[in-house]
């Protein structure tokens, strides 16, 4: 009756036997897979109550053009019922191509995109560079990993204020610019300088993590690699491309897309930093919540429907990211 | 400027880094010292990097007065620690503290332990609607906080629980299980099957199994599991500020921005605050940080 015996003979139970009718199928699979259900019941319960439904009603509300005017809501000891009604898919097409469209959402989607292209490809290389330098044989090795991990360790809403204060316009960077003579910009005010400093700052956040984990990628390469492609004569560049990044394949592909994901859902940098002042430098995510609950009337709606749109773009990605993974597997294997 | 120099010089070191692998025996005298020298010196000065701003923080905690941030050089002669005596005695420091550890430990504890069983399910059985569960629980790992944050709040205040501890809790177990759920099915994948088989044939039910003999042989990934869900929760910001509306139920997150947002910026008394919640959390992170990796890594990499 063990289902588990399947992984042992690394068989899947699959359609080997011809099926029988669908009553019989749904017994036979309630006797085989109670305890399976019974196990999973309480993730099932609680995502079915904490995600979907609210997805669901997130959803709806979408649909609809309610804010924070004509929602249900107490004042006192009145309770106003809800007036909003529906106004079908009216919400995302004025997100998408209504009037002043590109302002409100295609500048910050481009901007999305970039932030989360150059925040992950610098994390991705500065980790990478960091890991193999920590992977040498060196003295102090462990001092520098602890301190290098340092940015991730502290917790992200206390150090956006540390760069807070060093970003300000006579904090310590500006000072130190001057005194090298070199122009000191208006880091948290110019929008060029706003979205120079976010990444900056999320980029010194975000390295250790990738730094942690290629580093334990690149422990787990076997050095007997190293020394067989030696013999063999690779030089250090040859010996890195077709040894190195090849071993760090499942892991970088892996932190990869944490990384593309976490980015491009990164809140507290960017809202920690700028505030309300900073409309141009808002990514997707905090753009969204500005419009549901950093203005006067929140506009639950829209901001909901950003929220959808920024899943469904998430969710499209992640398919091909895999489907792509897959595909280069499946070539390497051949 | 210090921050560029660590992003410009690093990929251009990665090239150089594999002509020293580690290596025992044979060229180990043939590693130059310049090779040495140039590892030693990327690696100092992205530590300066990794360093400097948690170090000013510190640093400009210790000024009496709130615009100290802007003359650094004054701190030096009249260092104190007023600013973390006041902090302790005169802000609502310590309900903050209070607010922080009810909601992270409640979402650690609901969190491991809904989740438990369902990554053994995953981990050991298949079932029908297996790859469903496992693309449900991937999907909403990758949730923007924007999808859940206005519903929520819509539901939540339905119910009065806008400004409540418990109301956070859920709302943060919405995103901790399901991770906590992927995290140990990768952990109990690193058990042996030989030990539920060996369960089995002694005569306990799979729930026996699960309970006697995995449960205890994966403290340790329960544990991670916990950490990490504590740290998600600990500094969460998007929610927390909005839900929590009295000033005695912020947590830290949201507690450290109202220094700023009131009528004047108290920066020496949040930078104080600040090292105060740093100090306990990083202590804690560097505990755990190396099962932290594995755990985040093995979880992810197969569907």
């Amino acid at each position: 009756m063990t289902v588990a015996i399947d992984r042992a003979t690394g068989k899947r139970r699959g359609d080997r036997t011809p099926r029988p009718g669908l009553g019989r199928r749904l017994k036979d699979g309630y006797q085989k897979h109670w305890y399976a259900y019974a196990m999973i019941a309480p993730v099932a319960v609680v995502i079915g109550v904490l995600v979907l439904y609210p997805l669901g009603y997130g959803l709806y509300l979408t649909l609809t053009d309610a804010n924070s005017l004509n929602s249900a809501r107490t004042i006192g000891v009145n309770e106003i019922e809800a007036t909003y009604k529906f106004v079908g898919l009216d919400n995302y097409a004025d997100i998408l191509w209504g009037p002043t469209a590109y302002d409100r959402f295609w500048s910050h989607f481009i901007w999305t995109i970039v932030w989360t292209a150059v925040c992950v490809g610098l994390h991705f290389f500065i980790g990478l560079g960091l890991a193999l330098l920590l992977n040498q044989k060196l003295r102090g090795r462990t001092l520098y990993r602890l301190i290098l991990v340092l940015p991730w360790a502290v917790p992200t809403f206390v150090t956006v204020f540390g760069w807070r204060f060093m970003l300000a316009d006579a904090g310590i960077i500006n000072t130190a610019l001057d005194w090298l003579h070199l122009p000191t910009p208006a880091w948290l005010e110019d929008t060029f300088w706003q979205r120079f400093s976010a990444i900056m700052v999320n980029t010194w956040c975000g390295v250790p993590f990738m730094m942690v984990s290629l580093l334990g990628g690149l422990q787990s390469i076997d050095n007997s690699l190293y020394e067989a492609s030696e013999m063999d004569g690779a030089n250090a560049w040859q010996r890195f491309r077709y040894v190195t990044l090849p071993g760090l394949r499942t892991v970088s592909s892996t932190v990869v897309l944490l990384g593309i994901i976490w980015t491009f859902n990164q809140f507290a940098v960017i809202f920690l930093l700028f505030g309300n002042t900073a409309p141009d430098a808002q990514i997707l995510v905090t753009w969204a919540y500005q419009l549901g609950f950093g203005q006067q009337p929140r506009d639950f709606a829209q901001s909901a429907a950003y929220g959808i749109l920024l899943l469904a773009i998430l969710i499209v990605f992640t398919s091909f990211y895999r489907r792509w993974l897959n595909r280069n597997e499946q070539q390497l294997a051949n | 400027m210090s921050t560029s120099t660590a992003p410009t010089k690093a990929p251009a070191e990665r090239v150089t880094a594999p002509t020293a692998p580690p290596r025992k025996v044979r060229r180990r005298g043939e590693r130059s010292r310049a090779a040495s020298l140039a590892s030693h010196g990327v690696l100092t000065v992205a530590s300066l990097v990794a360093l400097f701003p948690v170090a000013w923080l510190v640093y400009l905690s210790l000024g009496p007065d709130k615009d100290d941030y802007l003359h650094p050089g004054r701190i030096w002669s009249k260092m104190t620690f007023d600013n973390y005596a006041f902090v302790l005695q005169d802000t609502n420091f310590f309900d903050w503290l209070k607010s922080s550890l009810i909601v992270s430990l409640g979402t650690t504890v609901i969190g491991v332990m809904v989740a438990a069983t369902t990554g053994y399910a995953v981990s050991r059985m298949r079932f029908p609607g297996y790859k469903k569960l496992m693309w449900v629980l991937l999907v909403t790992q990758m949730f923007p906080i924007a999808v859940l944050i206005v519903p929520m709040y819509q539901i939540l205040s339905k119910l009065q629980l806008i400004d409540n501890y418990f109301g956070l809790v859920l709302v943060y177990c919405s995103t901790a299980v399901p991770y906590c759920a992927w995290l140990l099915k990768g952990y109990f994948d690193t058990i042996p099957f030989e030990i539920d088989e060996a369960g089995r044939v002694d005569g306990l039910s799979p729930f026996g199994t699960f309970f006697r003999l995995i449960l205890p042989l994966a403290r340790p990934g329960l544990a991670v599991a916990g950490f990490y869900s504590f740290i998600t929760a600990f500094g969460e910001v998007a929610f927390a500020s909005t839900f929590m509306l009295s000033d005695t139920k912020y947590t830290f997150a949201v507690g450290l921005q109202s220094f700023v947002s009131e009528h004047d910026a108290q920066r020496n008394l949040m930078a104080a605050t600040a090292v105060l919640v740093a100090i306990p959390v990083s202590a804690f992170f560097y505990l755990v940080q190396k099962n932290l990796v594995t755990g985040l890594t093995a979880g992810g990499t197969k569907g």
